[in-house]
């Protein structure tokens, strides 16, 4: 007696539905993580993956089944069954896309949440507005994510201005300016953008996250590091003619580094104290 | 199989073109120009959206305002939507086969038209900015001109049914599809006009 | 534009006026056929110019440097290659040239709705191809990019751009024409007794999309009068120095090209929909459905705009919505593709180029589909936005969709418009060489958008350069395949096989008429098709003996009529 094509069926859909995670969990497409929100963004990623995955092998497999099952000869002409539709059948495949839809957009509303996106950028408001001249007024972009944590690290400041063809870093607190970025690990950056000239947008692939840096609207982008490194700063808006070209480096240091960094690169005449006068 | 349609093909029919010339020929007209007047109101659309983000978001500089003298576009309101009125007693007349009584509303249309746009003249150059000097001077000039361009198409458009509803032309009672066509496209203009007024003015 | 409605757009011109032969081609014509044929045609022609600026383009990433166009050039290549395949090809060619040719039988009726205009809509798009083509020898072309951001755009050389802009403007002025001319035509002049819900799918599809055009191309053209001011009268609206917005260019612009892409794709849908019952001998499955999926779309294509300006400057509530409203357009896109499944389970298929094509179809835009929900989402976008991971994906939707359904349509026409047959052996070459040279191209960017690779680049980190070469040569294998395509074309028009008036045995009115069709479509009376698609035998009457099916033309047939046919 043959095996019934309903197990069959069911046999192929687990395997299908088992290679889908096996792919999502194994196969890694990404560069590696070196932000706190990067492994949440990966978190998405496999899940998307597997679904898509799942859902492309499945259709490619049913389509080529298809057509060399119901494949006819060229002097065949006979026709196929008249099915018209099926009802039950159609409200299914709108309903679990409608549902897998809807499950990965809250999914990935909460992931978005996770790494700040929903965090208000202006503590005052939508309705301050109108009185603020325009570039104090941050216009968009990730705020540093809410910690539960009560002693972690205040964000480190860091104007970011863009302009043809590069990216350069202002430390306020002090005082460096400079053509790479230096942050030390673990400690939550906020760099606030402003563009010279046109649209440039900052991206590191390694944290995740990009953020158009646009002409009269400062924006802001907020991350942690988590792993030390070299990573690339690439410009992913079509600033010019050298817009490729408009590279440059994150360097993710420990702590200490960091701090011989800045100690190293301060302006002489930094500490605020008067100078005595003779 | 395949000779069939041949022989079908050379079935003689004449009636079937004639009908389709005949039937439905004005109201597709008329119905295609409503289908670009949606179109055209897109573009007003996005003006106005555009606008109305603008004046959200960005700040005008220091001196500059939103406030703008109310006298004179008012009376251009009443004015464009007093036209449309007269339009549509021309259309009216012309169904009446009333050609002279429609001739004369037209020309009063058109010149309510034409007054329109001289107010429309006298406010930009009365107006304290000019085109460049801030994003609500931009905007306003662009909305309004690009408005006034549609007021001259119309009045143009008028005139010349208004020549060719002469005794032996061709627009009458039984043609009045130039007429119609006119006078559709002529409430559209006031139509976006009161909002324009609304947005632009009022808000 | 009013006054060119306003004369009497009279449907029969004296044919003496009217050039010949092979001339017509070249003329004002009216003819529906004849003004599709032109899109077609013309738009083939700039598919070769977009092509060989791609190939330009493949040619400079082979290497990490800028080493084989000047920068400015590269910039203008890419802009020109984005904007002659957008406007001048893929638009024209699924709008224009299919629509005109089919639409008027599909509703049963002798021409479109608009002749002239029609004509007029067609006869924009060359001078316009050309003058955004001649720009990059006049003046250097613009070099912004398709999309024409400011301030970018403001600042690059202004005449490349100003002239890029009137040549977008004369194209979407076409577009719009023909948008009304579709609208008029399928609502307003189809055949007494034909019912909405009886139209062939592509008569929806064309409605949906001239639905979008007439309500999102005027919002560019807006927007890009205003852009022009930018430039030329120095005015401030998207100009930051001045007190303007760029953010709010880029609404204005996305509000039209988002729906865009359902321009380029809901005909596409419509003509896959007319090719699989027709060679998987079986009717289409889930009419209804279908059509509601359409309309679907087509609202939901038009709130989905700043889904392309997730890391712009949105709030954050704007990506939380637009994200929703993107995602969701994958259950109506979904139930299509589910349908075309569907359609094709338990047919009689044949396996001929046609087929091949439409199924690559269903293959690429579902793997374009499930990129593109994944794009939906705020944080994945975050990372991948502006990469090469949106040009692959966006090239699995418009080439790996619309092109594929291009090519498919154009097998599955020929007969009727030449009345030769294609040759079937090139035919599966070209299917062979475009499915392995397009995934080829494109399936590896999508890993050098995720590792970094950033867009519209002409130099980038060298250890891309590897996934950038297989890239190229599928660039080349793309290339290659268009040879054995333009050869089949050519040779069978002479000396193809003959076709006969309807060699699928289709049951759609444009088969119902002679190939090539007459000038006005039916010589005699348009048959009334009260069921495009009523292929197949029923259930129960599955009888492996019968090979002939229902009886064909009997469908095909007003039934009132029926006596009379010799059947």
């Amino acid at each position: 007696m043959p095996i019934p094509p309903a197990i069959l069926t069911l046999l192929l859909g687990m395997a299908l539905v088992l290679t889908g995670l096996w792919v999502g969990q194994n196969i890694n497409l990404l560069p590696v993580d070196a932000s706190s929100n990067a492994p949440v963004y990966d978190e998405l990623f496999k899940v998307l993956f597997s679904i898509g995955t799942i859902l492309f092998i499945g259709i490619v497999v049913v389509i080529v089944y298809s057509l060399v099952r119901f494949r006819r000869s060229p002097a065949d002409s006979s026709d196929g069954v008249a099915i018209e539709g099926n009802l039950p059948l159609e409200i299914l495949w709108t309903a679990i896309p409608a549902v897998v839809v809807l499950f990965v957009g809250i999914y990935s509303y909460d992931i978005y949440e996770r790494m700040g996106g929903m965090t208000p950028l202006n503590d005052h408001g939508m309705h301050a507005m109108h009185s603020e001249p325009a570039d104090s007024r941050t216009w968009a972009g990730i705020s540093p994510a809410l910690s539960t944590d009560a002693n972690a690290a205040p964000a480190l400041p860091v104007e970011v201005t863009a302009m043809q063809f590069a990216f350069i870093f202002h430390y306020p607190d002090a005082g460096i300016t400079s053509g790479e970025l230096h942050v030390p690990l673990g400690q939550p950056v906020s760099l606030l953008m402003r563009a010279n000239d046109v649209i440039h947008a900052f991206w590191v692939p390694q944290f995740r996250l990009k953020q158009d840096v646009i002409p009269g609207q400062p924006t802001l982008l907020s991350f942690t590091p988590t792993r030390p490194g070299r990573y690339p700063i690439v410009c992913a808006e079509l600033c010019g003619p050298y817009h490729g070209g408009m590279r440059s480096s994150v360097i993710v240091e420990e702590p200490e580094t960091f701090a011989a960094w800045v100690a190293q690169n301060s302006p002489v005449p930094a500490s605020p104290t008067p100078v005595a006068v003779t | 199989m395949t000779t069939l349609s041949t022989s079908e093909s050379q079935l003689p029919s004449t009636e079937a073109a004639a009908d389709q010339h005949g039937e439905h020929h004005g109201d597709h007209r008329l119905f295609g120009l409503a289908t670009f007047l949606v179109a055209d109101g897109m573009t007003f659309a996005g003006f106005f959206a555009a606008y109305l983000t603008f004046r959200a978001v960005n700040p005008l500089p220091a001196g500059a305002s939103y406030e703008l003298e109310l006298l004179l576009p008012t009376i251009n309101t009443a004015l464009l939507l007093a036209s449309s009125a007269t339009f549509h007693k021309a259309g009216s007349a012309l169904k009446r086969s009333d050609n002279p009584g429609c001739r004369r509303w037209l020309l009063i249309t058109a010149a309510m038209g034409f007054l329109f746009l001289a107010g429309q003249m006298k406010e930009y150059f009365t107006l304290p900015f000019g085109l460049t000097d801030n994003l609500f001077a931009s905007t306003f000039y662009a909305i309004t001109g690009f408005h006034g361009l549609h007021v001259t198409l119309g009045g143009l458009m008028i005139l010349i049914v208004w020549w060719q509803s002469r005794p032996g032309g061709r627009v009458s009672a039984a043609n009045p599809f130039p007429l119609e066509a006119t006078e559709l496209y002529w409430h559209f203009v006031d139509g976006i006009w009161v909002v324009l007024y609304g947005i632009l003015y009022l808000l | 534009m009013t006054l060119s409605l306003a004369p009497e757009t009279a449907h029969a011109p004296a044919p003496s006026l009217q050039p010949q032969g092979w001339l017509r081609y070249l003329s004002f014509s009216t003819d529906h056929k004849v003004i599709g044929l032109q899109y077609i045609v013309c738009g083939f022609l700039f598919y070769l110019v977009g092509g060989a600026l791609a190939g330009a383009i493949r040619t400079e990433l082979l290497t990490p440097i800028s080493d084989f166009l000047p920068r400015e050039t590269y910039n203008e290549v890419l802009t020109l290659h984005g904007t002659v395949m957008i406007f001048l090809w893929i638009v024209p060619v699924v709008n224009g040239g299919f629509g005109n040719y089919l639409i008027p039988f599909y509703v049963g009726a002798r021409d479109m709705a608009f002749p002239r205009l029609n004509a007029v809509a067609f006869w924009l798009i060359p001078p316009a191809g050309l003058l955004l083509i001649s720009s990059y020898f006049i003046a250097g072309a613009a070099q912004s990019g398709w999309t024409a951001y400011p301030p970018l755009s403001i600042t690059t050389p202004a005449t490349g751009q100003i002239i890029w802009i009137l040549s977008v403007l004369l194209l979407g002025g076409s577009s719009i024409f023909g948008g009304i001319n579709f609208i008029a035509t399928i609502l307003k002049l189809r055949r007494p007794g034909l019912k909405l819900m009886q139209l062939p799918m592509y008569c929806w599809a064309m409605l949906g999309t001239s639905l979008l055009v007439v309500l999102s191309t005027p919002v560019l053209a807006g927007t890009l009068v205003l852009l022009s001011f930018d430039i030329v009268a120095h005015t401030g609206f998207f100009n930051p120095a001045m007190g303007g917005n760029v953010v709010v260019y880029q609404h204005l612009f996305w509000f039209y090209s988002h729906p865009a892409v359902y321009i380029m794709v809901l005909p596409a849908f419509g003509l896959v929909s007319e090719i699989l019952p027709v060679h998987a001998r079986k009717p289409l499955f889930g009419y209804t459905t279908m059509v509601y999926s359409i309309m679907g779309i087509v609202f939901l294509g038009l709130i989905v705009w700043a889904h392309h300006m997730f890391t712009s400057g949105t709030p954050p509530w704007m990506r939380l919505f637009f994200t929703i409203a993107t995602a969701f357009i994958a259950v109506p896109t979904g139930i299509k593709f589910f349908n075309w499944i569907a359609t094709l389970w338990g047919g009689r298929i044949a396996l001929n180029s046609a087929m091949l094509f439409s199924c690559a179809f269903i293959v690429n835009f579902v793997f374009g589909g499930i990129t593109g929900v994944a794009l939906a989402q705020v944080p994945f976008d975050i990372h991948v936005h502006d990469t090469y991971f949106v040009v692959a994906h966006f090239h699995y939707i418009v080439y790996g969709g619309t092109v594929f359904v291009i090519f498919a349509s154009i097998y599955h026409w020929y007969p009727k418009v030449t009345g030769r047959m294609l040759n079937e052996p090139l035919g599966r070459l070209h299917w062979l060489l475009t499915f392995v040279g397009f995934n080829l191209c494109f399936a590896p960017q999508h890993w050098l958008g995720l590792n970094g690779m950033p867009r519209r680049v002409a130099e980038y980190d060298p250890q891309f350069q590897l996934i950038n070469q297989f890239s190229s040569v599928g660039a080349l294998l793309m290339a290659l395949s268009t040879l054995p395509f333009l050869i089949n074309v050519v040779m069978s028009a002479f000396n193809g096989e003959i076709a006969g008036d309807n060699p699928w045995r289709a049951l759609t009115p444009e088969w119902l008429t002679s190939s090539p069709p007459p000038v006005e479509n039916w010589k005699g009376e348009a048959p009334l098709v009260h069921e495009p698609y009523g292929y197949g035998v029923k259930p129960g009457e599955l009888n492996l003996a019968a090979t002939s099916g229902r009886e064909l033309w009997s469908l095909g047939q007003d039934p009132g009529r029926g006596p009379n046919r010799p059947l």
